[in-house]
């Protein structure tokens, strides 16, 4: 079995974001890049099933849409344990034009695996399109997978509990928390080693994107905050009513 | 996932001097110490114990002597990704940089370097895992900064060697499986030998009572009339060389390691001095606030830039001795004036476990004087600098 998991290039998730001039995308200057924290755990639980079920899976390849500066996080999945790299040498427009992108090199694999979000731009999109795309069945918010034989054990959150299911390959999971445990940092030896694994660099597909960001707005700062002593209680009444009027 | 507000300073886009591959190996370090060292290390430091559990968790990460060849267990990676490993270890605490320090630099690398490929493989691979533990003797109770004084003696017994004396200030004794020993034969030549706990005769009591280090553990090596395989000793070297040359990698890592420590300091204060206000404004808008706050950048980029250049130095196999002195002294000197000015951003809340200013205080304390004191090294540059050796 072969596995691919898709791996967003995304600003570590303390970065403070400030917009370019027109506020049309992230200012990547200064910007600390990681894994897509969602992709991580699918790619952490990737290593979980090979490690646990040996042979039975060839190899784990992680993929993205993106510029040669990305290289380094998937230099970084490398290092963590999957087995090669495929970098699609294209900006990612939007869902669709990734998910175009994506379907040209992913058909071969037996399952593909998608975090649920991204931390950038909070796409959702890539994974069900791919599917479509690759008009292969596909199941969303994953929070748990193993292997049985030939089958897939998929658990889900659904509401007010938990969904079963046993899905047979090929398929692609979109896969939210709880399907690894804690990512891995990558050891020493991951790195160096990382350095002998294959990152193909992949032309990029003629392909359109159907979207484009208008522009971007930060939230409104945090106003002020208003401290009332613990006996003012009328007082603070009273602000709530007439000042913040929630009352 | 990142789990920690901090910010590396990095003023002169001092990044764009590393590859992608250092970052990568920086950022690991970074988060392990976020996830496994941060959390506990003022606990520790307050009990006064090691936390020995991190000491297998390097080893998996990698941290022990990662410039060895990969046939021994290392990872093969060169000397700048040595010293951001220091950095980033010490960052977390200067004990626990002490640990690697001492397991890379005067465990593995003297093994590699002038032991024999039998001593290599039967200890390398362990001590890179973290499933054994090392030391180094060098410094005795009567010989600090004059080591080649040194009383420690070994004599000839046909297949073994013979080996009493006493050493005093060791990181990792009371809990090393090795000790990495230098000591004079009978010709008065300092030899190097692998010494192992267990051996009858050999105790290493633990020195309590410390302001300094208080996650690390220290004590004596003591040797009375201790049976030694031959097969131990290092037959590739001898004489001071061999643990000068020891010294020169672990000074190295040092100059690295202090950066860590003062990066930490000057962190957590801009973001107290940005956060506290007085006056009706936030500390970082008074001038003398922003003076400390100036001056510990200034002082952290210069020592970057010299550790970073030490590194290239180290990789090409350049760095001369005085090079090696002048960094450590410089950096761990600037590390501890940071973590003074910093501390007293903070006021009161300075002096807390819950700021790391004073537990990295009282550690710079230590590395101000181990591996050379601050004075001697003035003088391995001045040497280097004059041709003149003021030792003697």
């Amino acid at each position: 079995m072969k596995i691919l998991v898709l791996i967003g290039n995304v600003p570590d998730t303390t970065t403070k974001i400030k917009f370019n001039a027109d506020n049309t995308a992230i200012d990547a200057s200064g910007v600390q890049w990681i894994i897509n924290p969602w992709d991580e755990l699918a790619l952490t639980r990737a290593i979980e099933l090979k490690e646990a079920h040996g042979a039975a899976i060839e190899k784990i390849v992680v993929a993205n849409v993106g510029r040669s500066e990305t290289e380094a996080t998937l230099r970084k999945a490398l290092a963590v344990g999957a087995d090669e790299a495929i970098r699609i040498d294209a900006d990612p427009l939007d869902a669709l034009y990734v998910a175009t992108q994506l379907a040209a090199v992913a058909a071969d694999y037996d399952l593909i695996l998608a975090g649920i979000e991204n931390a950038d731009y909070n796409g959702t999109a890539v994974g069900g399109m791919l599917a479509e795309l690759l008009n292969r069945k596909s199941v969303s918010a994953v929070s748990g997978i193993d292997l049985e034989g030939d089958l897939l054990k998929i658990s889900r959150e659904i509401d007010g509990g938990a969904q079963q299911l046993s899905m047979s390959l090929p398929l692609l999971a979109v896969v939210q928390k709880g399907i690894a445990k804690e990512p891995r940092i990558p050891a020493m030896r991951g790195i160096m080693m990382a350095r002998k694994k294959p990152l193909n660099v992949i032309a990029a597909a003629d392909a359109e994107a159907l979207t484009a960001f208008e522009y971007f707005e930060l939230p409104p700062a945090k106003a002020a905050c208003k401290m009332v002593e613990e006996d003012q209680a009328a007082s603070l009444i009273r602000i709530l009513h007439e000042e913040a009027k929630v009352l | 996932m990142s789990s920690s507000n901090y910010t590396a300073l990095d003023y002169f886009e001092l990044d764009e001097l590393l590859s992608e591959e250092h970052k990568i190996i920086r950022s690991s370090i970074r988060e392990w110490v976020n996830k496994s060292v941060k959390p506990i290390i003022e606990d520790y430091a307050q009990r006064a114990k090691f936390p020995l559990h991190l000491f297998k968790e390097m080893g998996e990460l990698g941290a022990f002597g990662p410039y060895l060849p990969e046939q021994y267990g290392c990872a093969g990676l060169d000397q700048m990704a040595y010293g951001l490993i220091m950095q980033e270890l010490e960052r977390g605490d200067s004990g626990i940089r002490s640990a690697a320090s001492v397991q890379s630099s005067l465990v593995m690398y003297p093994i590699y370097t002038f032991g024999s490929e039998e001593q290599r493989q039967h200890y390398l691979p362990r001590l890179a895992k973290g499933e054994l533990i090392g030391c180094f003797g060098l410094t005795e109770p009567n010989h600090g900064s004059n080591p080649g004084g040194m009383e420690t003696r070994l004599r000839d017994a046909g297949d073994h060697v013979i080996l009493n004396g006493a050493k005093m200030w060791i990181t990792n004794s009371a809990i090393a499986d090795i000790a990495v020993v230098w000591a004079k034969d009978e010709q008065g030549i300092i030899r190097g030998l692998i010494v192992e706990k267990g051996m009858k005769g050999f105790t290493a009591p633990e020195t309590h009572g410390k302001w300094s280090l208080r996650a690390s553990i220290t004590g004596e090596l003591v040797f009375d009339e201790v049976k030694v395989p031959k097969a131990n000793l290092l037959p590739n070297i001898k004489g001071l060389k061999g643990p000068m040359m020891c010294l020169n990698s672990a000074r190295y890592g040092i100059a690295w390691g202090a950066v860590g420590a003062a990066l930490d300091c000057y962190d957590a204060a801009l973001r107290y001095s940005l956060e506290r206000k007085q006056f009706n404004k936030p500390l970082a808008a008074f001038q003398l606030q922003q003076k400390k706050l100036a001056e510990a950048a200034t002082e952290i980029t210069k020592a970057q830039l010299m550790a970073w250049r030490l590194g290239m130095l180290r990789n090409d196999d350049k760095a001369t001795p005085g090079q090696i002195s002048m960094a450590k002294r410089n950096n761990v000197a600037m590390a501890l004036n940071v973590a003074h000015e910093t501390r007293q951003i903070l006021g009161a809340m300075g002096i807390t476990g819950d700021f790391p200013m004073m537990r990295h205080m009282m550690n710079l304390e230590s590395v101000i004087t181990y591996e050379g004191t601050h004075d001697i090294h003035l003088l391995i540059t001045g040497n280097d600098l004059t041709g003149i050796s003021a030792f003697v």
